[in-house]
């Protein structure tokens, strides 16, 4: 197995997790509402402390996302926002010195398309330090972990609450940069609180596992971002950034961004 | 055994085809699923239970029927078909339902979902479920509740509740990604009745064998009434359970020739048509690897068809893979034709398919005329039209106005 040591995902955990600090992981849909807002924003955040991020890479039949990701894709793959051009844009950041970790999140429909030797290392070359592939569970990521490897890129896998618990073992040991646990059941969207089997399970799963684990799906608030973040090592927001990212679309870039980054700057505080 | 050869899924693959790409939330509903497929399928009482449902609801055996008169007017083979126009609610979907039903029974959930297109699966899973006393909720695209609205009706009076489906084209793929996201909220005590061969493993072998039942009466009946199996077998072909429940059990007679009939549509432009194992490329969507019509990065194409069963971008992998080895052969049939195929057997037999059969026969009727008298042609003809019949009247109105 290739070392990973080198991997900006990696490394940013084994510095967080040496200053006992927990990471935000914002989820941004690449190309909405276009692509050089979405790279802004990233500046953004990591201006503003964010260390890691996730970018979803638009696709016509996302089947794990809710209302809200999924609508953004269909706006984004209107407006002509291509996963070549995704690629360019991350490029283009990168070659401005951009340095916080960066996960695509992508179906494997593309990737398998593309061919997923030619789609892995275009995303290590363009910039990508990890790959979240949700619609390829373990039985199907054989060929693709050794190729992910190769290139220096973590697969990141995910567990759900319906894994069986001799599973969840199995998928932590093949996951790479970091573990990304479902919080419940169902598809990416805004949730109230978070389920308390939840807490108990990554902390039953951190027993089995050195692989930082980030807990996502429902998390859209400072308190559960703390609550989160008791257990695990991070929180992943999506839906409700993307949200807000929908409802503040048609004001001018640089006003898009201040909002988008005062409500992740908000849930930073707790982990401050 | 002739159907050995059809059961083989290695894995959930046929060939380099099928597989299970879905979010790891439905993982362990699948690995139940196909535990419990297995046993019900090992088990004398299931079985038994099984071949009772389908003789007492469906009506089965359906017919295979002579069709002198469509003979006579091609004047090639001998035309014959199976009537699964016949089975209660109009079409071959209530041989899947039933099973899958039974297995939802058997793991103890009350609750099934669907996807449906043309409003047959829908009706189908409706009346099983109303059959067995399960909650059920049917997805549906908005542009197929218009064209199907009949089909909605008996769905909700059978107790089903259809949920329209606003995103994508608003057609059938829409309505299986709806499905899907419900399914992964709702695991835990609801079973996803999929209507094709179609979606991650087990769903494409277990819904070929809760449709087999179609291949082996037909076989049966073909030797009682001919002393032997047909030279060509015809089916329609959207995601491929009608075509795949009479070509499996046939699969490893030789001699018989198998063809599979996709969406022509308008033309053969992508976008215009819904031929995925005709026109697409191996790619993945909804659970399996198989042909595909998408764009070059692996986006969904946008599929047209008349029929809203054939509506489809994908098609089940193991049709992919008998297209790969030369065991069946697919071909498309155009809106236009399939219209007047469907005449055609109206007229010489009084008999009014399904859009989605009218293919099957368009595509019959032109193989009987190059075949000799003495050969024998099977189509499958998987639904009946009435369904269809406001559709029909709009289109033969309009072709009436281009006319004068």
């Amino acid at each position: 197995m290739t070392d990973l040591s080198d991997n900006r995902l990696v490394k940013v955990f084994s510095e967080l997790r040496a200053a006992g600090k927990k990471a935000l992981v914002p989820f941004l849909t690449a190309g909405h509402p276009d692509l050089q807002t979405t790279e802004a924003i990233l500046i953004d955040l990591e201006r503003r402390g964010v260390r890691v991020a996730e970018l979803g890479i638009p696709f016509s039949d996302p089947i794990a996302d809710g209302p809200t990701i999924q609508a953004s894709y269909t706006e984004a793959l209107a407006a002509g926002v291509t996963s070549q051009a995704v690629l360019e844009m991350v490029r283009r950041w990168r070659a401005g010195g951009a340095g916080l970790a960066l996960v695509a999140m992508v179906s494997y429909s593309i990737v398998f398309r593309c061919r997923p030797e030619v789609y892995l290392r275009s995303a290590a070359d363009a910039g990508f330090d990890g790959l979240i592939i949700p619609d390829l569970p373990l039985e199907e990521a054989g060929n693709l972990e050794p190729l992910a490897a190769a290139d220096g890129l973590a697969n990141v896998m995910l567990i759900a609450p319906t894994t069986p618990p001799r599973r969840r073992v199995e998928i932590a040991r093949h996951s790479r940069g970091f573990i990304y646990f479902i919080s419940v059941a169902g598809i990416t969207g805004e949730r109230e609180r978070l389920p308390e089997d939840t807490i108990r399970a990554v902390g039953e799963l951190r027993r089995h596992t050195d692989t930082p684990v980030c807990v996502g799906f429902g998390i859209s608030n400072p308190q559960m971002v703390a609550a989160v973040c008791e257990v695990a090592d991070g929180a992943i927001v999506g839906s409700a950034i993307v949200r807000r990212i929908s409802q503040h679309k048609d004001l001018p870039t640089d006003q898009l961004v201040a909002k988008v980054g005062e409500f992740v700057g908000g849930l930073l505080e707790p982990i401050a | 055994m002739p159907e050995e050869k059809a059961s083989q899924a290695r894995g959930g693959y046929f060939g380099p085809y099928g597989g299970r790409f879905v979010p790891e939330t439905l993982m362990s509903a699948l690995a139940q699923l196909e535990r419990e497929y297995r046993a019900a399928m090992a088990d004398e009482g299931f079985r038994a239970e099984f071949e009772r449902c389908l003789r007492e609801i469906a009506g089965r055996p359906s017919e295979l029927y002579f069709a002198r008169r469509l003979t006579e007017h091609v004047g090639g083979a001998r035309i014959y078909l199976k009537r699964e126009d016949m089975n209660h609610t109009g079409a071959h979907k209530i041989n899947n339902t039933l099973g899958q039903a039974l297995l939802a029974l058997r793991m103890g959930k009350e609750r099934v979902i669907a996807e449906t297109g043309a409003g047959q699966h829908g009706v189908a899973t409706a009346m099983a479920a109303a059959v067995f006393g399960l909650r059920c909720e049917v997805y549906m695209g908005t542009e197929d509740i218009r064209r199907q609205a009949l089909n909605v009706f008996r769905m909700e009076l059978m107790g089903a509740r259809v949920v329209p489906v606003e995103s994508g084209q608003r057609t059938l793929k829409d309505a299986c990604n709806e499905a899907l996201r419900d399914w992964m909220a709702s695991v835990e005590h609801t079973h996803y009745i999929i209507g094709s061969v179609v979606g991650p493993a087990p769903y494409p072998e277990m819904v070929r064998e809760f449709q087999s039942c179609i291949g082996r009466e037909a076989r049966r009946q073909m030797l009682e009434a001919e002393g032997r199996l047909p030279d060509l077998i015809v089916a329609c072909v959207g995601g491929g359970s009608n075509a795949a429940g009479i070509f499996a059990p046939m699969i490893a007679d030789e001699q018989v020739r198998m063809v599979g009939v996709e969406a022509g549509g308008r033309s053969m432009k992508l976008g215009d048509h819904a031929a995925s194992l005709v026109a697409g490329e191996p790619g993945v969507l909804h659970g399996s690897l198989s042909y595909v019509l998408q764009d070059d990065e692996g986006q969904t194409a946008p599929v047209h068809s008349v029929s809203a069963g054939l509506d489809y971008p994908g098609v089940g992998p193991e049709h992919a893979y008998w297209k790969d080895i030369g065991r069946v052969t697919y071909t498309t049939c155009t809106d236009e034709q399939a219209i007047d195929a469907l005449c055609l057997l109206a007229r010489t037999e009084g008999i009014i398919p399904a859009l989605e059969s009218a293919h099957a026969v368009r595509e019959a009727v032109r193989l009987a005329a190059e075949m000799e008298p003495d050969q024998i042609v099977l189509i499958n003809l998987s639904g009946r039209g009435d369904k269809d019949c406001n559709e029909i009247a709009e289109i033969l109105k309009r072709r009436e106005t281009k006319e004068s």
